[in-house]
């Protein structure tokens, strides 16, 4: 059997595998997060929650009107976004203009409502969701077994960021996103209608991370508590990538996702903290973020 | 020559939180006008176009704009009656290239000038357009501030200082730049520092003091005008 310092190749290509779906999962919700900062001045604590919101929507969308994976992908990320506007325009409109710690706070505060509710609805223990039928088993690559859902994740949610990317940086929405970024009063003063485009904005950043719920649904369990313990790895994300820089948190949330599966082969017990000692490191060196502007 | 009314200010107040700045600004400029504020440091003009576009915190009075009452609308609204503001800083983004700063303001009328004709007027802003917007040097940055502005249609433009801090022949090309604007029929509000270059443009001169306007000046006054203009504007 082939090795790689001593490690058999299935078990150190497995990994890598694993830590390209977490970090599939870190570049959406981070891109998601840097969009909303960029704009709104907001660090959406709720963004776990609305994770979650995006697993349990696509689970209730299943047991209780039968509609299935795919009908879930395209509906938990249009009703939990609808949700996000709905919170944009009664609560984080009332902030702009204050200090980020209101807004940090409102959405903390949010998230444990949340996440309270669900879990008194549902209970803490996980729901399963099935993985859809058109993407069960998996490629024998020869050097290792590649589960089909597993490739559609990491393939999805490369997309789903290329295409965000590509639209901010080349068309005109994307420069209108941009340039209210810098200066939202100018760019609203030019007849842009800034206020709609920011609980826009807060809305699709929301949607970004019901999507990944639904993605996360059949590989996780869907519990209440599921996006609470993965938002703290993606605020670390976030802070290395650089707060607000889009290709920067996509770029870092796969790396590190590669980083940390690496982590669990080389040296186990490191792989939890690794990301949180690289955020140290970086915080040191590049206070800014590895891809922020400084300043 | 001048036509109808098409700014009008009455009795215009305006705060930045409990700082009460502009204290009942009346004024009014004509379609085809070139009208400047004139004014020492801190007199309250660029609060005044601040303002009219509706970007000051708090603002109350009458502000007309071809007869629209706009006391109350969102900057956005009142941007697409056909007004469009060159802001003192210049306001060009960093994140965005010469182009697409260019191209970033929406037409909020017909009649704006095409991007060809409005390269020509700023033939140094071609060879750039891929360049970051903020690459540019400062009076690149002043005209490609103006440029995007005469895209949109907007037939009124509030002009902050467009002269502030620029060498002399980059001075007398926004000069030339503002007579053919003039000449095509825009409608200018300007607000100069430099008198010499004001007076050799404009129809009329508001004297801004305090947040007021203390004295109305015609070209055709400047010459006997000038005493009582040296005497508001001498420091
Ligand atoms: N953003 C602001 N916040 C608080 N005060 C301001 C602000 N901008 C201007 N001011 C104050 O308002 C007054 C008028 O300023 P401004 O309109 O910029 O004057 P001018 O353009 O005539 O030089 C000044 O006293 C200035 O200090
Ligand atoms: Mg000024």
């Amino acid at each position: 059997m082939t090795e790689f310092f001593g490690i058999p190749a299935p078990v150190l290509f497995g990994q890598l595998l694993l830590g390209l779906i977490n970090g599939a999962f870190y570049a959406i919700l981070s891109l998601g997060l840097a969009v909303i900062f960029g704009l709104l001045n907001i660090i959406n604590f709720t963004h776990g929650a609305q994770y979650m919101m995006g697993a349990f929507t696509a689970w209730m969308l299943l047991n209780w009107l039968g509609l299935g994976y795919w009908w879930a992908l395209l509906l938990a990320p249009l009703l939990v976004g609808a949700s996000g506007i709905l919170i944009e325009r009664l609560l984080l409109k009332r902030l702009a203009g204050l200090d980020h710690l209101y807004g940090l706070l409102l959405t903390f505060g949010l998230a444990l409502v949340i996440q309270g509710l669900y879990r008194d609805a549902f209970g803490s223990t996980g729901l399963p969701y099935a993985i859809p039928a058109e993407l069960r088993g998996g490629q024998n690559l020869g050097f290792m077994f590649l589960p089909n859902y597993r490739a559609w994740v990491v393939v999805v949610s490369l997309a789903v960021c290329l295409a965000t990317w590509l639209v901010i940086e080349k068309t005109r929405l994307g420069s209108y996103l941009r340039a209210a970024t810098e200066n939202p009063t100018l760019v609203q003063a030019m007849g842009v209608d800034v206020p709609k485009m920011v609980t826009l904005t807060y809305g699709f950043g929301v949607a970004l991370a019901a999507f990944a719920g639904v993605l996360a649904a059949p590989i996780y369990q869907v519990s209440p508590l599921m996006g609470a313990d993965l938002i703290i790895v993606v605020f670390a994300v976030v802070v290395i990538g650089g707060m607000g820089s889009i290709l920067g948190s996509i770029v870092t949330g796969f790396g590190l996702g590669v980083i940390e599966g690496l982590t669990k082969v080389f040296w186990p017990e490191a792989s939890s903290t690794v990301i949180f000692v690289i955020m140290a490191i970086v915080l040191l060196l590049r206070p800014a973020g590895l891809f922020g502007r400084a300043g | 020559m001048a036509g109808p009314p098409i700014l009008e200010v009455d009795e215009l107040h305006a705060w930045y939180g409990e700082s009460h700045v502009l204290h009942g600004m009346r004024f009014h400029v004509r379609e085809g006008e070139v009208v400047t504020l004139l004014g020492r440091n801190g007199a309250g003009k660029s609060t005044t176009i601040k303002a009219v576009m509706g970007v000051v915190p708090k603002r109350s009075g009458s502000i007309r704009i071809r007869g629209v009452e706009t006391i109350a609308l969102p900057p956005h609204r009142i941007a697409r009656l056909g007004i469009a503001w060159c802001p003192e800083e210049r306001g060009i983004f960093a994140s965005l290239s010469v182009l697409e700063n260019l191209l970033l303001p929406p037409v909020v009328a017909e009649g704006g000038l095409s991007r060809a004709a409005v390269l020509s007027l700023f033939p140094n802003l071609a060879e750039r357009l891929s360049s970051q917007g903020t690459k540019l040097s400062g009076g690149e940055q002043q005209m490609l501030a103006i440029a995007r502005i005469l895209r949109t249609g907007a037939r009124l433009l509030l002009l902050d200082e467009p002269t502030e801090g620029l060498a002399p022949v980059i001075v007398q090309q926004i000069g030339r730049t503002i007579r053919k604007l003039k000449a095509e029929g825009f409608t200018i509000l300007l607000v100069e520092q430099n008198f010499r270059f004001a007076a050799r443009l404009a129809d009329r001169h508001y004297i801004v003091e305090h947040g007021r306007v203390v004295d109305e000046i015609a070209a055709s006054d400047i010459g006997p005008g000038q005493d009582r203009l040296v005497a508001h504007l001498a420091v």
